[in-house]
This record gives structure tokens, C-alpha cells and sequence, in this order.
């Protein structure tokens, strides 16, 4: 694997960083501010797009910054999996952008400036995240996320808003501090070195098959953002931000970011090929699968609706932890798939929650009766959202679920084949509900005869992310190949 | 030149501050101005001096003449070099902010306070520089002296707190004064490395060199604040005057400190230091205790400086218990700290300063959405708070790395759960004070109570340009950690 | 007679010790600030009596140097015949170290006087738990 040295990985992950003076000072000027951000996503994106090709002609990039402590740098690496998630954070935080602008200028929110200014960089931390060439680097983006998104998460400023974002901060530092930063130093300890290997690095300490499972289990957990019960609590909670905010950090930057922290310790980390041995990777699963029963279950029984899109987060989460703990190449490919489809329907789901709060101000369930005779893009945007994490075609996702599936078959373990069947039927049971009542239950509706969507910033992205997943299915682009590298480059070819 | 730069670096100050004292009679603005000059002199002497230690030079200064063990000489090795660096620069970011409060709490006294601040400066340097056993007595009772004059020179509860502290730091150095004449009956010199080179081999079991050394560091550690003879710390700094805090704060415990670390290493040699009796068994259990205790005492108080008090006497454990460790990793943790803490505490204390010379109370009940209105301020108490903390990539991470590296690597686990148990009381403190100052406040147009009437503006530029002159020092050091290490500490130890 | 022998060998610690103790007495159990101060002076001076102590040498005597420097040369000088005089320079150093701290301690007693009224301890506890902002 040959390695290029370029700066782009460091301009990638700064350009947002360095728009947020730019955002702050201008923050008089609505548009020019907003223009600012767009510029910055804008220059974001296209740096991770050309970077595209090296990788996928089978090199990497990397860029040392700077080699903090003695033995252990802090580096960018770029691989197929970390462009592959950069991508998907940095095209969806433009098309976030702009819904951003449709929900805080119809709602008139306060603290417009705080909220972008944080954002951009909140994003910065993703990117860095996804770029780390080490379990340190990855560390330090992850600790600067949580602090960032902490404004997002509070911005409301009410007490309901400062007691979750307490809990928010509380169960990530609990994550970051109290268990990965003791693991991290005792790996390092042991084995002198945090970088991500592709048979991992574990096997030039000697450690004892109870510390492997211990450390695996506290480095899993304690990277909180990945949602695995019971440190989940946290995602509900957050929901009390801004939908803009839960629909990007929520679906797609803050929790993909942990599932990519599991996604890198257990292949660069640990080494599928020593878990295996081990057998250590039935315990991950294992964990993972109570985890989806569980929280399928918690979301048939939501009414509000962001919550219940919180609760199917956390289940699609642990599909793709599932997916990597099976340690066998579909597997890891659907779950690393599933990263991105799951983003994509994700974020249309949650962006047809915020258009219907913004334009009628409901929130539950239970109020939304009708509501498809009032807004059907937003409802049919919804509708094919929810197809996609369901995993049906046409959607995206259902491609994703296939490799799932046949990663449970390769394993041997039809126990998880039969619980992620089982999980798609609860999938399935706490959504369509939602869209029957919206579009069939015509009389007692509180909503209007006529066409009324929300405002056309809002409307224009969510129906542009429904139709990616549609599309993502036809042509699932440089995903699947990428997914297929990172595969590969695990297994060897 | 820079053969003489030991001695002038305790004799400008010195003289200095006879000229700062004396010269307020002429003009009032003549004491700063020498003040500043003698401190530039210092901190650029400072910087050579550690350009040219790094990596292992010595410089030495024979004061008079005089070779030892007949006369004083003053040694500069990698370590002091580093810590005379940090205790200069402290010194001369806080001249500014010293200006800007002396007009408000004493203005007839500014030539005064000027004097003694120079002379707590030569103190200080002094006690880094030396080699001999005795004039570090001297030097050390001469910062005391000028400490407790500092302290004492504000309103209300000083002079009583001041006093306090006069009388068990006067016990603490006599402790340590009797220590050194039990070295001397012994070893019939009082020059550091004469008396190192006395003890190994020959007197090192003997049971007055022991004593010597427990009496030493009791005496030490009394000064150093270090439970349970920590009383007098929080009632002085909290009732002193924000223009000494900036420097006592900072530096007299971290110096006191820096005298254990040449105790430890220098005179008594690590082996008598860290394995005779169990004392390191001890201290460092004991250390962790008090981690734990200061961290609860600072949740439990309301009023700020108190609060970074008790933060204070938590770092201090933490210095303790690193060093008496004894890994190499632990001890590195330890005198990096020394500088990371200064600069730390350094950032709280001004930001703490310029709150509380706002708002002319120190209760942070009272604080509602005090950052928005100060955000310089504000942000240089993030990122103090964030330092003390322990994310990256600040250097209180950093230090904090090592500190658990070591631990781990000593068997010390119930210190390293102290540190982890006390990065999550330091968040749960610092984030009531961010929702306080951030978050509270803001929409709601009551009253605060205080009526003051008066508009909240910024701090002053002189305060806030070395506001943040800190906090760039404290993402500097966390980024250099790596060269620290390797050219100043490793050699060390 | 073991023990008296110990004790008379080495009564010049046993002073100290005592001295020592009396001091820190006077520094923990007194009410009265001056009080406190002249414990504290006290324990100061007990470090000083264990410092010279040491410098005494059996039939030692003075150590001035008669007829030594201006003629170039003189008699070659046994260092035991003549008492030690370095402690008796540091602890002039420690002496003035100690006369210094008093003259703070007491200028800070003053200021505390003037703000309280009082010199003892608990009376000052007691009114700064009331309230009482003091004069100044």
C-alpha cells in the first residue's frame, strides 16, 4: 500500500475551523454568514472528493502534524474507510446547511451565530476523526466533538435543554475519560504503538485473552457516541437540540463517528483475525443484538417523534457494530455500508420531523394524523426514508441489509440472522404506522385540505436525500467499492 | 555573557526592586516601567538559558568566585532551566494584569507592591538556580516573606489569612532548615552535588540522612500545600488581592514542587527518594486521598478563587503522587505538570481576576451569563478549565497521560483512579460555571439582585492580551510536550 | 545508667527537642495571635540553639586565625583544633531570616487589630462569621 504525503487531510479538516472567526464576526449579517458556512462545506467537500481517486487507486495519504508525545504522532492516515465516512459528513453537512438556514430563520431562533459557528466546527472534529491515522488522534477529534456539539445540544437554554445536556456530556466524558483514556494508556504500555494496523497491534504485547476482552469491551463502550446500551441514554436526551442538529450530529456526524471508533478499534486496533481467534467477537455481537431487540422495542412505544427516530438510531447503530462483530468480510461490509445508507435515511427522516415542527409545530405522533394531505413530499420523503432503514428496495439500505444477512450466514451464527430479521419487522412496526395515519386517515384530521408545505429551504433537502437513497440503490457509487477495499484490505484480497 | 546569566538572573530583580520601590517617589508609573524592564531582561535570559540546556548542558556561576564547598555556586541544569523559564514569563504576563487592578484596590501603594512583587520573583528564581542547600533556605523564605506581604497587602479577611500563612509556612521552612542541619552534621557540606556524591555510597542506610529527607519534604510539602497541611491555602488566595493571585497562585506551590523533584533527584538520589520505608507507598496513597478530598471541597464551595484553590491543592497531589511513583513515565508526569499547572492556574487566575473585578462579588450564583458579556474572558477560562480538565490537546491532557502511564505501570491504581475520579468532579465544577455564565441569563430580563446598574463590558486590554497570551501557552505546551520530554526531562531522570 | 549516659551525651538535642516542642505547642494551642507569633519565633530559635550546638568542638577554641594572611605564609592550621564557624554564619543568615518574619507577622497582627478589635482567634472567627466587614 503505497503512501502519499499531502497536506490535503489537515486543509480538509482546518477549512471549516478557520471559517468559524469568519462566521462569529459576520454574525450581524445573516447572509453573509450563512454564505460563509456554504463556502466553507463547500471547499470541505470538494478536498475529501479529490482525494477520492488516490484511494481508490489503492494508495494512502497521510501527514504527520506533529509527534506530541514520544512514540506516538499526531497523524492523518487516509484509507478506504475513512474517506468513505468523510464523504458521507462532508456532502450531508452541505445539504444540512441549508436546511439549517429554512428551520432556525422560520422558527427565529436566537443565537443563530453561536449555533453555526459551533457547527462548522463540530465538523472539523468529524473530519479529523475520520482522517486519524491513530487510536490517539482519533481521541483527541472525539474529545473535541463532544465539546463542540455541547453548545448545539443546549442551545435552547431551558432547563429541559440544560439537564439533557448535562447527560449528553456527562455519559461522553464518563465514555472518553474514565474508560477509553485508561485502556488507551494501557495498550500503549504494553505495545508502544497506537497506530491503526491492518492485522491490528495487539499481538506485539503480550496480553492475556481476559485483558483483550476487557480492553475491547471498555474501548467499545467507552466510545459512548456508538450508542451501545446502556450508554445510550445520552441520544434521546440530545434530542431536545435543534432538529438541524439532531439530524446531521444525530444521524450522521456524532454517532457514525462512534460506530467509527468501533469500526477502527476492532480492525485496526485488535485485528479481526486475532478476535476471531479469540472467538471475542460473539460477546461484541451479542451485546449489539440486545441492544437493536431493545431499542426497536423502546421505539414502538415513543410518541414523540424525534424520540423515536433517536431509539431507531441507536438500533441502526448497533446493526453496524453487529456487522463488524461478526468478523466475517460481509459483514464488515454491510456494516460499513450500512454507515452510509443509514446516514441518508436517517437524516431524510429527521429533516421531515423538523419540516412538520416548523411548519405546524407538532411533535408527537399522535397529533399527526392527516398530515399527509397537508404536506405529502414531506410525508413521501419520509416514507422512502423509512424504507431505506427498514431495508427494503428500493432504497439504499436494503443493500446494506443484504450483506448484513449474508455476513450472519458466513459466521455460522443463525442467532443473529434470526435477530436482524426479527429487528426489521419491529423496524417496520414502529414506522409505517406513522405514514398510514398520516395519508389514510382522512376524516378528524386537524390539517388542511390543501397542499402547505414547509418553506422551501426545508422541503428542497429532504426530498434531495430521499432521492439519493433511492438512487444509492441503482447505483450505490463509490460506496460499495470502497466498502469492498476496506474489505479487502483486512482479508488480504 | 551567558556564563553569568545564573547570578544575573537573581541579582537584576533583586536590585530592581530596590530601584521599582524607591523610584515611586519620583513618579508613579516608574516602578511598572523598571518592573517590566527587569522582567523582559529576565525572560529573555531565561530562553537562552534553555536553548543552551537542552539536551543535557549545565551552566555554572560561582558567586564571588568562590568554588564550592567553600563558596555558592549556582547550577542551571535542563530542569531549572525550565522552570525558571515558566516562573518568568508568568511573571511577566502578569505585570499587566497586576496594573490593572493596583489602581483599583491600593493606589498609594503601587511602588510597594512592585518591590515585592520583583523580590517574590528573585525569590523564586532564586531556588530554582542554586546549588547549595542553604541559600535555597534564604531564597525560600525570602519568596515566603514577600508571599505573605503580597497576600496580606488586600482588604477584609487578608491580613488574618496572610497571617495564617505566615505562621505554618514559617514552620513548614523550619522543618526543612532543621532537615538540612541534620545533612550537614552528616555529610560536612551543604552543596547539592557534594552532598550527593557524600551519601552514595557510604551514608545512604544511615538513619539521620533519612530523617533528613522526611523532615525536608514535610517541611516542603507544607508550603507546597499538600494535605493535610493544606489549611492555609484556600482563605490566602481567595482573600487576596486579584493583583497578587495572578503570581502567587501559579508559582509558589509549583516551585515548591520543583524543590522536592531536586530533592528527590539531586541530593537524596531516586533509590533513597522513592524506596526507603514505604514513604512512596504512602505518599502516593496519600496523595490520591487528597485528589479525591480537594476535588469534593471544590464542588461544595460557591465562590470562585476558592474553588480554583482547592483546584490548586489538587494538582499538587497530583504532583506529589507522580512523583513519588517513581516510574520514569510517573515523574515525567510529574515535572511537566509543574509547568503545564503554572501556566493553568496562570490562565484561571486572570480570567478569575477580571470576573470578579467586574462583578465586585465572588459568588458564582451570581454569575448568570457572565461569558456572554466577557468573551475573551470567557474563552480563556474555557480553556484554563479545559487544561485542568484533561482534554486534548491542551497540556493538562498531557500531563495527565503520563501521570496514568505511570501509575499503571507502579501498580498505583488507586491514584490513577483518583486522577480519572477527579477529571469527572473538575467537569462536573467547570460545566456549572459554563451553564452559569453561558447559558443562564440570556433570555430572561430579570433582575440579577446586584443592581448594579453599570454596564459589563470586556476586561481591560491588559488584562486580556495576557489572557490569552496564557491560554496560547497552554495549546503550546501541549503540543511541545513531546520535545519537553525529550530534551529537558528524559535526561533528568 | 545506659540511659542517663545517652541522655547527658546528648542534652543538647534533648533542649532543642524540648524548646522545639514548646514552640509548636504555642503555634497549635494558643488563642492569642502574638501569642501564636512568639511560638513560632520560639521554635524558629530552637532550629538555631540545634545548629550551633553542633559547631562546638571538644577543647576547641575560637576560630580566628592569629598571625595568619599579611606575612605570607604562617603555620599550617588544624581545622579540629578551632570550633566550626559555618554554622554560626548561617544561622546569622537565619537569624535576620527570623527577625524579618516577626516583623511581617507582627505588622499583619497590627492590620488584623485594626480591622477586629481583638487579638484573639475565636473572638476574630466569631465576627467574621457574623458579618463584621472590619474597618478597613
Amino acid at each position: 500500500m503505497s503512501l502519499i504525503l499531502s497536506i490535503k487531510p489537515l486543509a480538509a479538516v482546518l477549512v471549516s475551523a478557520f471559517t468559524v472567526p469568519a462566521i462569529i464576526s459576520s454574525g450581524r449579517n445573516p447572509n453573509a454568514r450563512e454564505s460563509w458556512t456554504f463556502a466553507a462545506a463547500a471547499v470541505k467537500f470538494l478536498l475529501i472528493a479529490s482525494m477520492v481517486p488516490v484511494i481508490l487507486s489503492g494508495k494512502e495519504i497521510y501527514f504527520t502534524i506533529a509527534e506530541i508525545l514520544p512514540g506516538i504522532p499526531f497523524a492523518f492516515k487516509i484509507d478506504s474507510v475513512g474517506i468513505f465516512f468523510a464523504v458521507v459528513a462532508g456532502f450531508l453537512w452541505i445539504i444540512t446547511s441549508a436546511y439549517s438556514i429554512g428551520y432556525m430563520r422560520t422558527l427565529k431562533e436566537h443565537s443563530q451565530t453561536r449555533y453555526f459557528a459551533f457547527f462548522a466546527l463540530s465538523l472539523s472534529a468529524t473530519i479529523g476523526a475520520a482522517f486519524s491515522a491513530n487510536l490517539f488522534t482519533l481521541y483527541i477529534f472525539y474529545e473535541i466533538l463532544s465539546l463542540s456539539t455541547y453548545p448545539l445540544v443546549a442551545h435552547h437554554q431551558d432547563e429541559k435543554s440544560k439537564v439533557s445536556s448535562r447527560k449528553y456530556l456527562g455519559f461522553l466524558l464518563f465514555g472518553s475519560i474514565g474508560l477509553v483514556l485508561p485502556a488507551m494508556i494501557w495498550i500503549q504500555m504494553k505495545t508502544g504503538t497506537l497506530d491503526f494496523t491492518v492485522q491490528g497491534i495487539m499481538t506485539s504485547g503480550d496480553f492475556s485473552k481476559t485483558e483483550i476482552v476487557v480492553l475491547l469491551l471498555m474501548l467499545v463502550f467507552g466510545f459512548a457516541k456508538a450508542g451501545i446500551m446502556p450508554l445510550h441514554s445520552w441520544l434521546p436526551a440530545a434530542m431536545v437540540a435543534p432538529t438541524p442538529v439532531s439530524a446531521l450530529l444525530h444521524a450522521v456526524a456524532v454517532v457514525k463517528v462512534g460506530v467509527f471508533c468501533v469500526v477502527r478499534v476492532v480492525t485496526g486496533v485488535f485485528g479481526v483475525k486475532l478476535l476471531a481467534h479469540l472467538d471475542a467477537g460473539v460477546i461484541l455481537a451479542w451485546i449489539a443484538s440486545f441492544t437493536i431487540i431493545v431499542s426497536s422495542l423502546i421505539a414502538l412505544s415513543q410518541d414523540e417523534l424525534k424520540r423515536r427516530l433517536a431509539f431507531s438510531t441507536i438500533g441502526q447503530l448497533s446493526y453496524i457494530v453487529l456487522g463488524i462483530a461478526l468478523l466475517t468480510p460481509a459483514g464488515i461490509k454491510g456494516g460499513v455500508l450500512h454507515i452510509a445508507m443509514h446516514a441518508f435515511g436517517k437524516i431524510t427522516l429527521f429533516f421531515c420531523a423538523g419540516a412538520i415542527f416548523v411548519k405546524t409545530g407538532k411533535k408527537y405522533i399522535s397529533q399527526m394524523k392527516g398530515i399527509g394531505r397537508q404536506m405529502p413530499v414531506t410525508l413521501g420523503a419520509f416514507f422512502i426514508g423509512a424504507l431505506s432503514v427498514i431495508g427494503l428496495p428500493p432504497c439504499g439500505g436494503f443493500l446494506s441489509k443484504w450483506s448484513l444477512l449474508e455476513g450472519t450466514i458466513q459466521s455460522g451464527n443463525t442467532a443473529f440472522l434470526v435477530v436482524l430479521l426479527v429487528s426489521s419487522v419491529l423496524n417496520a412496526a414502529y414506522f409505517f404506522p406513522i405514514v398510514y395515519n398520516a395519508f389514510f386517515f382522512s376524516d378528524k384530521s386537524d390539517f388542511k385540505e390543501s397542499i402547505d408545505e414547509a418553506p422551501m429551504f426545508c422541503v428542497v433537502p429532504l426530498v434531495l436525500t430521499a432521492a439519493i437513497s433511492v438512487l444509492l440503490f441503482f447505483y450505490p457509487f463509490i460506496f460499495n467499492t470502497l466498502a469492498d477495499m476496506f474489505v479487502n484490505s483486512i482479508y488480504g484480497g | 555573557m551567558t556564563e553569568q546569566l545564573p547570578g544575573l538572573i537573581v541579582i537584576i530583580p533583586l536590585f530592581a526592586a530596590i530601584f521599582a520601590s524607591a523610584s515611586g517617589w519620583l513618579n508613579r508609573n516608574y516602578p511598572y516601567i523598571i518592573s517590566v524592564l527587569a522582567l523582559t531582561f529576565t525572560t529573555y535570559a531565561s530562553v537562552v538559558m534553555l536553548i543552551q540546556t537542552a539536551g543535557g548542558g549545565t551552566l555554572n556561576y560561582y558567586m564571588a568566585g568562590w568554588l564550592p564547598p567553600v563558596g555558592i555556586s549556582y547550577r542551571i541544569d535542563a530542569l531549572s532551566a525550565l522552570v525558571i523559564a515558566a516562573i518568568q514569563i508568568t511573571a511577566l504576563l502578569n505585570l499587566p494584569v497586576s496594573r490593572a487592578y493596583t489602581e483599583q484596590s491600593f493606589s498609594k501603594k503601587e511602588a510597594p507592591f512592585y518591590g515585592l512583587y520583583l523580590l517574590f520573583i528573585t525569590g523564586l528564581t532564586g531556588i530554582t538556580a542554586t546549588e547549595d542547600a542553604f541559600n535555597l533556605y534564604v531564597l525560600l523564605e525570602v519568596s515566603s516573606l514577600t508571599g505573605y506581604a503580597l497576600i496580606g497587602m488586600g482588604t477584609n479577611r487578608s491580613p488574618l489569612a496572610a497571617l495564617n500563612y505566615l505562621i505554618i509556612g514559617s514552620v513548614g521552612a523550619s522543618f526543612y532548615l532543621l532537615g538540612i542541619g541534620y545533612i550537614y552534621i552528616k555529610t560536612g557540606t551543604l552543596n547539592m552535588t557534594e552532598i550527593h556524591t557524600m551519601i552514595y555510597p557510604l551514608l545512604s542506610e544511615s538513619p539521620t540522612i533519612i530523617m533528613a529527607f522526611a523532615l525536608c519534604v514535610a517541611g516542603i510539602l507544607t508550603k507546597a500545600a499538600f494535605l493535610p497541611m493544606h489549611g492555609w491555602l484556600p482563605s490566602a488566595y481567595a482573600n487576596a488581592p486579584n493583583a497578587s493571585t495572578g503570581i502567587i497562585a501559579p508559582l509558589t506551590t509549583k516551585v515548591m514542587i520543583y524543590v522536592i523533584v531536586r530533592l528527590g533527584i539531586s541530593i537524596f538520589g531516586t533509590e533513597l527518594a522513592v524506596e526507603s520505608f514505604n514513604m512512596s507507598w504512602f505518599l502516593v496513597n496519600f496523595a490520591a486521598v487528597s485528589i479525591i478530598a480537594a476535588a469534593f471541597k471544590a464542588l461544595y464551595h460557591t465562590k470562585l478563587k476558592k474553588i480554583l484553590s482547592y483546584i490548586i491543592i489538587m494538582e499538587v497531589g497530583y504532583m506529589v503522587g507522580g512523583f513519588f511513583a517513581g516510574t520514569p513515565d510517573a515523574m515525567t508526569g510529574a515535572i511537566i505538570h509543574i509547568i503545564n499547572d503554572a501556566a493553568m492556574t496562570l490562565c484561571l487566575f486572570i480570567a478569575a481576576g477580571a470576573i470578579t473585578t467586574k462583578l465586585y462579588e465572588d459568588d458564582i450564583r451570581n454569575m448568570n451569563g457572565i461569558f456572554t458579556k466577557m468573551p475573551f474572558t470567557a474563552i480563556g477560562f474555557v480553556g484554563g478549565a479545559l487544561a485542568v480538565i484533561g482534554i486534548p490537546p491542551t497540556c493538562g491532557f498531557f500531563s495527565k497521560w503520563y501521570l496514568l502511564k505511570g501509575a499503571f505501570a507502579a501498580d498505583q491504581y488507586l491514584f490513577a483512579g483518583a486522577l480519572i475520579f477527579s477529571s469527572f468532579i473538575n467537569a462536573v465544577i467547570f460545566f456549572r460555571i459554563f451553564e452559569k455564565g453561558f447559558f443562564t441569563g440570556e433570555h430572561h430580563h430579570e433582575e440579577n439582585g446586584s443592581g448594579h446598574g453599570s454596564v459589563i463590558t470586556e476586561a481591560s486590554l491588559n488584562v486580556v492580551i495576557p489572557l490569552m497570551a496564557s491560554l496560547g501557552f497552554i495549546i503550546a505546551l501541549g503540543f511541545m510536550t513531546g520535545k519537553i520530554v525529550e530534551n529537558y526531562i528524559s535526561i533528568i531522570i | 545508667m545506659e540511659i542517663y549516659n545517652t541522655i547527658s551525651a546528648n542534652y543538647n538535642y534533648w533542649i532543642f527537642i524540648i524548646l522545639m516542642f514548646i514552640g509548636l505547642y504555642g503555634v497549635i494551642a494558643k488563642n492569642n495571635l502574638v501569642k501564636k507569633i512568639i511560638g513560632m519565633n520560639i521554635f524558629q530559635t530552637s532550629i538555631i540553639l540545634f545548629f550551633i550546638s553542633t559547631s562546638a568542638k571538644l577543647e576547641g577554641t575560637l576560630p580566628i586565625i592569629k598571625n595568619a594572611g599579611h606575612k605570607g605564609g604562617g603555620h599550617a592550621v588544624h581545622a579540629s583544633d578551632y570550633m566550626n564557624p559555618l554554622p554560626h554564619v548561617l544561622m546569622l543568615t537565619a537569624i535576620v531570616v527570623s527577625v524579618a518574619t516577626i516583623g511581617v507577622a507582627l505588622a499583619l497582627a497590627i492590620k488584623v487589630y485594626r480591622n477586629y478589635e481583638t487579638l484573639e482567634e475565636d473572638e476574630i472567627r466569631e465576627k467574621i462569621s457574623s458579618g463584621y466587614s472590619g474597618e478597613n
